[in-house]
């Protein structure tokens, strides 16, 4: 009973783990949205870009005797680079000028156009990260917690509330309130609205480029796709705790991880071998569906009713 | 005399052949409350909206304290010192009552994007500081004990009163009032005159007021501006509009035999 227990705490830790990753990245898709009523799909490769600074960044770290996380600034900065290089080039001039589908569209292809770029670059196969952070595992009673795993849950939180301090407390953080809000009022606050734009941007890439940080400390591979499956159920988070809303990509992207860690793990047993671990991506996307059909705002997500 | 804040020459502006607005001129002293009245359709909201540089004007000029604003977006010629509340509220619901006046005053806050991420000590002392001007504004306006509301829970009459405020806070010299009266009960109306009247003494800024309550205009407005089909028909003192004949007219139709006179 013991060991269950243990493994059930183990699941639990791995959930948040992994949540924490959806939730970084959720943020930034609803961050976005929020702001140009855009879904990035270009989002995920930005995780993508994210790694393969890292890959390159960490042994020149290493080899100048700085610990190999601090790469994580330069993937940061390249991050926001590639960003809001993005927004001006690709996202700006559609969203002035054509419709809310093209600008999707251009999303869409933006995707593309990076995985593919990367692919060009770096080449398909994946290549391996050096280790980034090696701390030592906790033992609380009998249940032996991975200390990588802890710290990687430390990091997400912290970024988290980093966000929302930013988002309440700061000039900036309310401009980008006021612009999701009401763009023109904003705009007659004297808010100079594609700057707003640009540092979500910003702030969402760098968000991604820590969520490669915590994601790569685990599966320690870039690949031109690595941000595909992740982008997807990152944007699942997003939208299950509806989407715009900062707290709800947060409880989406834990919920998504929770339930990925204890289906992964008990699905199997608790259906005798029926469904197997294989399918935890299918409850992910059903659960998705679920929420949609009994609150299609999501979550979090205001119902909003048509005035008469 | 005192200062000119806005003066405007031969604004106008034309949307495919038709003449939105045409030839509008005015001029507003620092202190003064200027009316701006018309019949529905007449370009009242147009002249704002050149006004703020929403719209770009295809004919005059317009200047803010001797500067030109032509051409200058709408978020410069705000942060210039020109602000405007909507005929219909546009309050950002979801942030509280200090937030929405917090945003305004954004602008004014020097600190930067390492400041904000650090917190530097000119961001504490600046956000402290704009915090309590924010709470100096609300009392004027009654809703310093509604500080921490969401701003979509106030009242009708409070949403409008803080949307005046929030327009305060972005520090402006012209302050374009949309219908401010607009649905509001007569004990509302008389308490928001209270409210126009001590931000003109208390900050000493120019008022362009835009109203259909003729009564209200009457009483508060120091000389009226009457445009009809975006043209300007009347200037003068609220009693000089009141006898002007076209200015009836405009108002209550011309009988047949008076047409074309």
């Amino acid at each position: 009973m013991g060991t269950q227990i243990s493994i059930f705490i183990q699941q639990i830790i791995n959930g948040l783990k992994i949540g924490s990753v959806y939730a970084l990245v959720a943020l930034g898709y609803t961050m976005v949205y929020g702001i140009i009523k855009l879904i990035n799909f270009a989002h995920g490769d930005f995780i993508m870009v994210g790694s393969y600074v890292l890959l390159y960044t960490i042994p020149i770290m290493v080899a100048g005797g700085l610990p190999a996380w601090m790469a994580v600034i330069l993937a940061i900065l390249a991050c926001s680079a590639v960003g809001i290089t993005v927004e001006k080039v690709a996202y700006k001039p559609v969203r002035e000028k054509g419709t809310k589908m093209s600008a999707l569209i251009t999303a869409i292809a933006m995707s593309l156009f990076l995985e593919n770029l990367a692919q060009t670059l770096f080449g398909a196969s994946p290549k391996s990260l050096s280790t980034i952070f090696n701390f030592p595992n906790l033992e609380v009673g009998s249940t032996k917690l991975n200390g990588n795993t802890l710290l990687t849950i430390a990091i997400g939180v912290a970024m988290m509330i980093a966000l929302q301090l930013f988002v309440k407390k700061t000039k900036m953080g309310k401009a980008m309130r006021a612009v999701s809000e009401d763009g023109e009022a904003a705009i007659l606050m004297g808010i100079n609205k594609n700057r707003t734009i640009s540092i979500t941007f910003a702030i969402g890439s760098a968000l991604a480029a820590v969520a490669s940080l915590m994601y790569c400390a685990s599966y320690p591979q870039a690949t031109p796709t690595l941000g595909s499956m992740l982008g997807l159920k990152a944007f699942i988070a997003a939208v299950l705790g509806g989407i715009g809303i900062i707290p709800g990509a947060m409880l989406g992207g834990i919920i998504i991880g929770l339930v990925e860690s204890l289906t992964k793990a008990y699905i199997g047993t608790l259906t005798g071998g029926v469904i197997t671990s294989a399918f935890s991506d299918a409850i992910v996307f059903g659960i998705l569906i679920i929420v949609l059909i009994v609150k299609p705002a999501g979550i979090l997500g205001k119902n909003v009713g048509e005035k008469v | 005399m005192a200062e000119v804040i806005l003066q405007a020459k031969h604004l106008g502006i034309s949307f495919g052949g038709l003449k939105a607005v045409d030839d509008f001129n005015i001029e507003i002293r620092a202190g003064e409350l200027m009316g701006l009245i018309g019949p529905n359709g007449a370009g009242k909201t147009t002249v704002f909206n050149l006004l703020t540089g929403v719209y770009t004007p295809t004919e005059g000029a317009f200047f803010l304290c001797g500067e030109k604003m032509n051409g200058k977006k709408t978020y410069q010629v705000v942060q210039a010192g020109i602000a405007r509340t909507f005929q219909n509220i546009r309050l950002f619901k979801s942030m509280t009552v200090i937030e929405n006046v917090m945003v305004a005053y954004g602008m004014s806050m020097k600190y930067k994007m390492p400041g904000a991420l650090f917190r530097s000590r000119t961001y504490w002392r600046e956000e402290a500081e704009y915090r309590e001007k924010a709470m100096e504004l609300l009392k004027i306006f009654g809703l310093e004990d509604k500080a921490d509301f969401v701003a979509d829970n106030l009242p009708y009459g409070q949403q409008r009163k803080l949307e005046i405020a929030r327009a305060l806070a972005t520090g402006m010299k012209l302050l374009l009032l949309d219908e401010p009266a607009a649905g509001m009960n007569p004990t509302e109306t008389a308490d928001l005159l209270r409210c126009i009247n001590v931000i003109r003494e208390q900050f000493g800024i120019a008022i362009l007021l835009i109203e259909h309550d003729m009564s209200l205009v009457m009483k508060i407005c120091e000389r009226i501006v009457v445009i009809d089909y975006g043209v300007t028909i009347a200037t003068g003192l609220p009693e000089e509009i009141a006898s002007n004949q076209r200015v009836i007219t405009a108002y209550l139709g011309a009988d047949e035999e008076e047409e074309g006179a």
